[in-house]
C-alpha cells in the first residue's frame, strides 16, 4: 500500500484531534459528553475519504460533513465555557478544523474543476466564507477579545436585528436618496457629454488626458465644499457622487465610441447610414462593454462618495453618519452592522449591473460560451 | 516649423491647454456668480454704497472675498504660495508639512499593500484550492465600499495604542492590495500555454517557471495596477485623517477648513492633494518606463 502525502497529513490530523480530547479546556473542565461524541464522529467521517474506493462526490461530501460536524462540536465547546490561551484542547481542535476544512475545500474545488455545474463552483468560495465567519466567532469569543476591538459575528447579527429600523432609514437616506440620483445624473451627464464631445475631435483629444488625470485624483475631497454649497442633507452627497462618477463615464464613453474599426464604419457607410444611424446601430453597441465597465466602477465609487461625504456633516441619519457616531460611542458592532449593509448593497448593485451587462452585451467574446 | 505646427494641431497639448483655459475662465465666472449674492447683500446694507455700486466693484469684491463661496483661482494660488513657500516646511502651518504627513502614510500603506497583494497573487496562482475559494471573494470585495471602515480602523487601532502614521497606512494598504492582487493574478497567468509548454520541455520546475516566465510576464499587468493602487493609497490616507480630528495631514486641513468655513484653505488643500496624487501616479509611471526599458520592452 502506497501512502500519499494527503493521507499522512490526514492521519496526523485525526491523531491530533483524538489528543485534543484529553487536553485541558480552560474554564470548561472536561469535554461535555455530547461534544465529545460529535467530535469523534466528525473525525471518523472526515477520515473516510482517505479510502480509495469512494466516488469523488461522496468523498467531497463526507469531508464537508466532517468539517461541519467538527465545527459544531467546537462551537458547543465554546458554549460550554472553554476560554483563554490555556484551553489547549480547544486550540488544537481549531487547528484540526483548519486542516479538515482545507481538505473539504480542496476536494470540492477539484470536483468543481472536473464538473461544469455552476452550483459546485460556488461551493468552495461559500465554504471559505462560512469558515472565515466561524473562525472569527471562535477566535474572538475563545480569546476573549474586547468587544470594542473586534466584535464576534453573533454580536454584529444581534445589532443588525436590534437596530434594523435605523439601518433601514440609513440605507434609504444614503443609498436611495443620495447615491442613486447622484449616480444617475453623474453617469448620464458623463455619457451625454461623451457622445457630444465625440463629434469634435479637438475636444476629444483634450478631454481624454484630462479625464484620465482626474480619475486619479482624490475627488472625495470635494465633499466639504459640496456640503458647504448644498447643505447637510442628501443634495450635497448626491453632488459629490455626480462629480465622482462623471469622469470615469466620460472617459469610457469616449474610448468606447472609438472602439469600432474602420471596416465596420465603412460597412455602415456603404449602407448610406446617417450619423445617427451609425451611432445608434453600430458605435453605441460597440461602446456598451466600456460603458458597463464605467457603470460598474461607478457603482462602488458612488457608494464610497455618498458615505464619506456624510463624514463632513449630515442630518442625524445616513450610513456615514451612523459609522462616525457609533465609532465615537465605541459601539463597534453597530459600525460593523452598517458596513455589512453597505457591503450587501454595493455587491447587489454591482451584481445587478453585471446581469444587465450580460443581457446587453451578450455578443461580447468574454461572455460567449465556448461550444 | 511646419512639423511643429502639425504636431500642435494633431497632438494633445493644444487641446488640453485650450480646455484648461476654458475651465479656468468658467471658474472665474462661477466665482463671480456664486459670490455675487453675498456681496450685493453687503452693498445693500451699506448706506454709502447702496444703489451706487458698479459692475466692476462687484467683480473686484467677489474675487477677493475673505470666505468666498467659491474662491477665485488666484486666491487659491496665493494661499498655496503663502502656506507652501513662505512658511518653513517643518512648521504645522505649512501645507507642505501636511502633504508630507499624508504622503508618508500613503507610501507606507502602498508598500505594504503592494507586497501583500503580490504575495496573495503568488499564492492564488500556485495553490489551486485558493484560486477557486479565494478569488471570487477578492473580486467581490471590489464591490464593497471599503473606505467606509476607515474611521473604525483609526479609532480601534487608536484604542490599543496605535496612533499616527500606521493606522492610516493600514487603510491605504487595505485599499491598495485588491487591485494589485487582481492585476498580478492576471499577469502571472498571462504566459500562454505555448510558452509554458516550451519552458516545461526545458524541464524547468515550478520555481524556475515562476522566476523566468511568470514573474517577468506579470510586469506589464503589475504597473497599471500599481498606478491605481497608489492613487487609492492617497485617498485612503486622506480619508483616514477625517475621523477623530487628526491634528495633521491634508484630510485634517480639509476637515478644519470645513468646520471654520475657510473655503480658500479647503481649496488649497484640495489642489495640493491632487498634486500629491498626480505626482505619485507619475512616479509609478516613471518607474514603469525605466523597468520596461531595462527588461527590453518597447515602452
Amino acid at each position: 500500500m502506497k501512502f500519499r502525502r494527503g493521507d499522512i497529513v490526514l492521519a496526523v490530523t485525526v491523531l491530533a484531534g483524538a489528543a485534543a480530547l484529553f487536553l485541558p479546556l480552560g474554564g470548561a473542565g472536561l469535554w461535555p459528553r455530547a461534544d465529545m461524541l460529535l467530535w469523534i464522529a466528525a473525525l471518523i467521517v472526515a477520515a473516510l475519504p482517505a479510502l480509495d474506493y469512494l466516488a469523488r462526490p461522496i468523498a467531497a461530501f463526507l469531508a464537508l460533513l466532517g468539517a461541519v460536524m467538527a465545527g459544531a462540536a467546537l462551537y458547543g465547546l465554546i458554549g460550554a465555557g472553554a476560554r483563554g490561551v490555556h484551553a489547549y484542547g480547544l486550540w488544537l481542535g481549531v487547528i484540526v478544523l483548519v486542516v479538515l476544512s482545507w481538505r473539504a475545500m480542496a476536494l470540492s474545488a477539484a470536483l468543481a474543476a472536473a464538473n461544469k455545474s455552476n452550483l459546485l463552483h460556488l461551493a468552495a468560495p461559500i465554504l471559505l466564507g462560512v469558515w472565515t465567519i466561524f473562525m472569527w466567532q471562535v477566535l474572538t469569543v475563545g480569546f476573549d477579545i474586547p468587544r470594542v476591538l473586534l466584535p464576534p459575528p453573533s454580536d454584529i447579527a444581534a445589532s443588525m436585528v436590534a437596530s434594523s429600523r435605523d439601518l433601514a432609514l440609513d440605507f434609504v437616506q444614503t443609498f436611495i436618496r443620495a447615491m442613486i440620483p447622484g449616480y444617475l445624473i453623474g453617469c448620464g451627464a458623463g455619457f451625454i457629454v461623451g457622445v457630444l464631445v465625440d463629434r469634435v475631435p479637438f475636444l476629444q483629444r483634450g478631454l481624454l488626458p484630462l479625464g484620465n488625470l482626474v480619475s486619479a485624483l482624490p475627488i472625495v475631497a470635494v465633499a466639504p465644499i459640496m456640503v458647504m454649497w448644498f447643505g447637510f442633507d442628501w443634495q450635497s452627497k448626491a453632488a459629490v457622487v455626480v462629480i465622482m462618477t462623471f469622469f470615469p463615464m466620460l472617459v469610457s464613453t469616449i474610448a468606447g465610441l472609438a472602439a469600432l474599426s474602420r471596416m465596420e464604419l465603412d460597412l455602415m457607410r456603404t449602407y448610406a447610414a446617417t450619423y445617427g444611424q451609425t451611432l445608434w446601430k453600430a458605435r453605441l453597441q460597440a461602446a456598451m462593454p466600456f460603458i458597463f465597465n464605467a457603470l460598474k466602477i461607478n457603482s462602488t465609487l458612488a457608494l464610497i462618495g455618498a458615505i464619506v461625504a456624510e463624514f463632513f456633516g449630515t442630518p442625524v441619519v445616513g450610513m456615514g453618519f451612523r459609522i462616525s457616531t457609533e465609532v465615537g460611542r465605541m459601539n463597534i458592532s453597530m459600525v460593523w452592522a452598517t458596513i455589512v449593509v453597505a457591503a450587501v448593497a454595493g455587491s447587489a448593485a454591482y451584481g445587478a449591473l453585471a446581469l444587465m451587462e450580460r443581457t446587453v452585451t451578450f455578443w461580447h467574446p468574454s461572455l460567449r460560451k465556448v461550444a | 516649423m511646419n512639423s511643429l505646427a502639425q504636431r500642435l494641431r494633431d497632438g494633445h497639448a493644444l487641446p488640453v491647454l485650450a480646455i484648461v483655459a476654458v475651465l479656468i475662465a468658467v471658474w472665474y465666472l462661477g466665482a463671480i456668480w456664486l459670490n455675487s449674492q453675498r456681496i450685493i447683500d453687503l452693498y445693500e446694507a451699506d448706506e454709502d454704497m447702496k444703489g451706487k455700486w458698479t459692475t466692476s466693484d462687484l467683480i473686484r469684491d467677489t474675487l477677493s472675498m475673505n470666505r468666498p463661496v467659491l474662491p477665485a483661482p488666484d486666491q487659491v494660488v496665493m494661499e498655496l504660495d503663502r502656506s507652501v513657500l513662505e512658511v518653513a516646511p517643518t512648521s504645522n502651518r505649512s501645507l507642505l508639512y501636511h502633504a508630507w504627513v499624508t504622503l508618508s502614510a500613503a507610501l507606507v500603506g502602498f508598500g505594504l499593500g503592494a507586497l501583500l497583494g503580490i504575495a496573495l497573487a503568488v499564492a492564488i496562482v500556485h495553490v489551486k484550492t485558493l484560486e477557486r475559494a479565494l478569488m471570487p471573494w477578492v473580486i467581490a470585495s471590489q464591490t464593497i465600499p471599503i473606505l467606509a471602515i476607515a474611521p473604525m480602523i483609526i479609532v480601534v487601532l487608536g484604542s490599543i495604542g496605535f496612533v499616527g502614521l500606521m493606522p492610516k497606512a493600514f487603510i491605504s494598504a487595505y485599499l491598495c492590495f485588491f487591485p494589485v492582487t487582481i492585476g498580478m493574478v492576471k499577469g502571472l497567468t498571462s504566459p500562454e500555454p505555448l510558452q509554458l509548454d516550451l519552458i516545461r520541455t526545458y524541464s524547468a520546475n515550478e520555481g524556475q517557471i515562476f522566476r523566468k516566465l511568470r514573474w517577468p510576464a506579470s510586469f506589464a499587468f503589475l504597473f497599471p495596477s500599481l498606478k491605481i493602487a497608489v492613487a487609492l493609497a492617497v485617498v485612503g490616507a486622506i480619508v483616514g485623517e477625517l475621523p477623530t480630528g487628526a491634528a495633521a495631514g491634508l484630510g485634517a486641513r480639509l476637515l478644519a477648513g470645513s468646520y471654520y468655513g475657510q473655503t480658500v484653505q479647503i481649496w488649497s488643500a484640495l489642489v495640493l492633494a491632487s498634486l500629491v496624487a498626480g505626482l505619485s501616479v507619475a512616479a509609478v509611471g516613471w518607474a514603469e518606463r525605466i523597468t520596461m526599458r531595462r527588461m527590453g520592452g518597447r515602452a
